[in-house]
């Protein structure tokens, strides 16, 4: 399979700030990657490298088979971007601004235009500074997926969306897999394990990980904690568990996720009252991922 | 008074944000006046020089609209009240409608406020604080201009009396900036209303001046920068008529507080109304998106400047009447070229500062595009195919081709209100658009310049204002400053002909033309190759 996009040694600086320092990242044509790093590592910064807004200082792009900045308008004819923080005309309705980015690309498909606006539950008619940051977002995101864009470029789209319209999104994006490529970048791991065939975790303005999510999961795990009827057996004693915090009947620990089954045995045979479990945070993560390169 | 609270804070916030812009203002409204003063005293140095001032500018009535009267001829300080009276009355007002609007309605659209709003402020404190550094800066002026016009040798009843009436201008437009920050949207909006009342009243008390004994005088009182006029500084100085702008300061600020409590934070007054699902078929490609940001602003221009020209127009005929019924003073114009010429003069004179005010709209026009840049709304639209080129030059265009409409209607008013009361509609509908739109290749200079600005050093755009000031003051106040010939030669004003009236040469325009299109070229390039964002 062929590169949608291909980048080695990327290097971007704002004055002393090195924003981007040596980064990679290889996209597959027709694959959903995700583009995971905390915030301010630089994942905004190379998708403007790769729309041609910004100008690398260093390293080599290649985006759709072309150089992003020499041949910015013609490859901007086959990619549609939604823009981490979504900014309207004030004076323009959201139809209005739908329909210009459509025609700006080259015309949208209106029957896909109409399902996702009833899908996002948008009203296309109101102005642009009536809008609160989710529905900005639903703008840019109605006006992206009713293109056909052969590439999709998505910098946090969900940051502003609810729980409700976040499914709506991993719906949609779902029923564009194989037929386009998209480039999903976010700080959310639970949207890109959803979503995502392959994942590059990128840390101050560098690639640290990248493959698919099976090839990472030794580096996750889950917070769980519980309120039991009565204190559990050993939970310390469990390989996999980490972190434990045991105050009588109230536990709280990490547990690798190829060991969550037998820690929850041990809770459930303590009679559990309520109980929460959280993925790992992208910071957590992290942390995982230096622990393991150090021992 | 739990409205109130935090109110110290923000004002302390509010000053240490301005804390260049501000003392720019005072400092350099301040000593442009003084700058003026101290000339103006070298000038007409003499009891003579000063009479001869009095009896003619201070009854010429295009003088009379563009100045207003002379109340005192007899000190300096009474002719630069009627030089720069009016001047500084515009520039004061202006500056505490805008800082009104920085730190209201501009903060709460870029969410600032709300950010404050969560914290410990009371509902009125964000107002209160912008109207209070507002009236500050305005008092200081006032202190400011009164203890230096005494310390250059003025009279102390007059010089604090023109202080505090610039004071005072300043004190109605914070309450008038403070009033249009609860009425829209948005901070362009606030900006737009309160720089209307702004230019009303300037238009209310020209036709007042200038309408004669037996016409509408009363106008003048209606325009707060009548009132400074009315105050009478060095002559009489009226101190009562300070209570007109005090009062209504008061109550303006009295109906932004209740209209304050009457809407969201985010809304204006007007609802948002909804609007069409669909885009209309002009919105398509960079330049039906500039059309729809920027049609607004040249119509509302255009308009504005069309009402100006009209005035002007209006005044001109004055000018021969003044002169049939003074034979003296008929014999020596007749002897500089007639009467014809005089008006030919004043009209010269009238459309150079409407050439000046078609430059503000010129770097408002091409000053969206960087406002465009920085609110990242023209990233999404240069991530499609669409040139950085055609970009920059679809708000481009406004600026320049916007600019000649702007002229062409300056020009038209004033030519039809002119052409009407001489008998010939015609024939000075051309002459005076045509005379106007001499002055298009300065204006783009001014728009080059702002392009160059913004291809080069994006961030920096908005010293495109300070250069159209210090065009304002070379052309308003070279002369009377008596700076070096190359220094006033900087501004693109100076070059432009004198016309109607005097002979228009190609080779000035040409070179202005060239200049505005090597700043043009300038900035395209700078464009092409920086970063966007």
């Amino acid at each position: 399979m062929s590169a949608a996009i291909s980048v080695s040694g990327l290097v971007k600086t704002f004055g002393p700030a090195r924003a981007l320092d040596g980064l990679d990242l290889t996209v597959r044509t027709g694959e959903v990657h995700g583009f995971l790093g905390p915030n301010g590592a630089g994942k905004s910064t190379t998708i403007r490298v790769l729309l041609g807004l910004l100008r690398a200082d260093g390293g080599s792009v290649s985006l759709l088979g072309g150089d992003p900045w020499r041949d910015a308008v013609a490859l901007h004819r086959r990619l549609a971007y939604v823009p981490g923080d979504v900014n309207l005309w004030p004076n323009l309705t959201g139809g209005e601004a739908i329909d210009l980015l459509g025609r700006l690309r080259g015309g949208l498909d209106e029957k896909r235009r109409a399902t996702l606006l009833d899908r996002f539950e948008l009203d296309p008619r109101k102005k642009g500074r009536a809008y609160s940051k989710g529905n900005r977002q639903k703008v840019a995101l109605v006006a992206a997926l009713a293109s056909d864009a052969e590439l999709l470029i998505l910098d946090e789209p969900t940051s502003g969306l609810d729980p409700l319209m976040e499914a709506v999104f991993q719906e949609a994006v779902e029923e564009e897999r194989g037929r386009r490529t998209v480039l999903l970048s976010s700080h959310v791991l639970a949207e890109v394990e959803a979503l995502c065939d392959r994942v590059s975790i990128i840390r101050a303005g560098r690639t640290v990980e990248t493959g698919t999510l099976a090839d990472l999961r030794h580096l996750t795990r889950t917070s769980v904690s519980a309120e039991l009827a009565r204190p559990p057996a050993d939970l310390g004693a469990l390989t996999g568990v980490h972190d434990l915090v045991a105050d009588g009947p109230r536990v709280r620990f990490e547990v690798d996720t190829d060991h969550l089954d037998a820690a929850l045995r041990v809770l459930v045979a303590a009679g559990v009252r309520t109980l929460t479990s959280r993925p790992p945070t992208l910071e957590e993560l992290f942390l995982r991922h230096y622990e393991a390169v150090r021992s | 008074m739990t409205a109130l609270v935090g109110a110290g804070s923000l004002i302390r916030l509010a000053l240490r944000r301005d804390r260049v812009l501000l003392p720019v203002w005072v400092v350099g409204l301040v000593g442009v006046t003084l700058a003026t003063a101290s000339s103006l005293g070298e000038l007409y140095g003499t009891e003579e020089l000063r009479r001869q001032i009095g009896a003619t500018a201070g009854t010429n009535p295009a003088f009379l609209a563009m100045l207003g009267p002379v109340h005192d001829h007899t000190t300096t300080g009474g002719i630069l009240a009627w030089r720069w009276g009016v001047f500084g009355a515009l520039l004061t007002g202006l500056m505490a409608m805008l800082l009104v609007t920085r730190h209201t309605r501009a903060d709460e659209e870029t969410g600032r406020l709300e950010l404050v709003g969560s914290v410990v402020t009371g509902r009125h404190a964000p107002l209160a604080a912008a109207v209070a550094v507002a009236a500050l800066a305005s008092a200081l002026i006032g202190v400011l201009v009164g203890s230096g016009l005494v310390a250059l040798g003025e009279p102390a009843a007059g010089s604090f009396a023109l202080g505090l009436a610039f004071a005072a201008v300043g004190l109605v437009f914070t309450g008038v900036g403070a009033v249009a920050a609860q009425l829209g949207g948005s901070a362009r909006t606030a900006n737009a209303v309160s720089g209307a009342v702004l230019g009303g009243a300037y238009l209310l008390r020209a036709a007042g001046d200038a309408a004669g004994d037996a016409g509408p005088t009363w106008l003048t009182w209606l325009s707060p920068i009548g009132w400074l006029e009315q105050v009478r500084a060095f002559a009489d100085d009226r101190w009562w008529v300070l209570l007109l702008p005090v009062v209504s300061a008061v109550l303006l600020l009295g109906v932004a507080a209740v209209l304050l409590t009457r809407r969201d934070h985010g809304g204006g007054l007007v609802p948002s109304r909804l609007g069409p699902a669909r885009a209309p078929a002009s919105l398509r490609g960079p330049f039906g998106l500039a059309w729809r940001l920027q049609r607004g602003m040249v119509i509302g221009w255009a308009l504005s400047l069309l009402v100006l020209g009209a005035v002007y127009g209006a005044v001109a005929r004055g000018v021969e009447e003044m002169l049939a019924t003074n034979p003296a003073l008929a014999r020596v114009v007749a002897q500089l070229g007639g009467a014809g010429a005089v008006v030919d003069v004043y009209l010269a004179t009238v459309l150079g500062m409407i050439g000046l005010f078609t430059s503000i709209y010129a770097v408002q026009a091409t000053s969206r595009a960087r406002a465009e840049e920085s609110d990242s709304r023209a990233e999404p639209v240069l991530a499609t195919p669409v040139r950085r080129v055609s970009w920059v030059v679809s708000h481009l265009v406004f600026a320049t081709l916007g600019a000649v409409v702007v002229l062409a209607a300056a020009g038209l008013g004033a030519g039809l209100v002119h052409g009407a009361r001489t008998g010939d509609v015609g024939g000075q509908v051309v002459r005076l658009v045509g005379a106007a739109l001499v002055h298009a290749p300065a204006v783009w200079v001014v728009a080059g310049i702002a392009l160059a600005l913004f291809g080069l050093l994006p961030r920096l755009t908005a010293v495109s204002w300070a250069f159209l000031v210090v065009f304002l003051v070379l052309g308003q106040l070279g002369p009377l400053l008596r700076l070096d010939r190359w220094v006033v030669d900087l501004s693109p004003f100076t070059h432009v002909p004198k016309a109607p009236g005097a002979e228009v040469t190609a080779t000035p325009l040409v070179w202005l033309t060239v200049v505005a299109a090597a700043l043009v070229a300038v900035g395209i390039a700078g464009f092409r190759r920086r970063d966007v964002g």
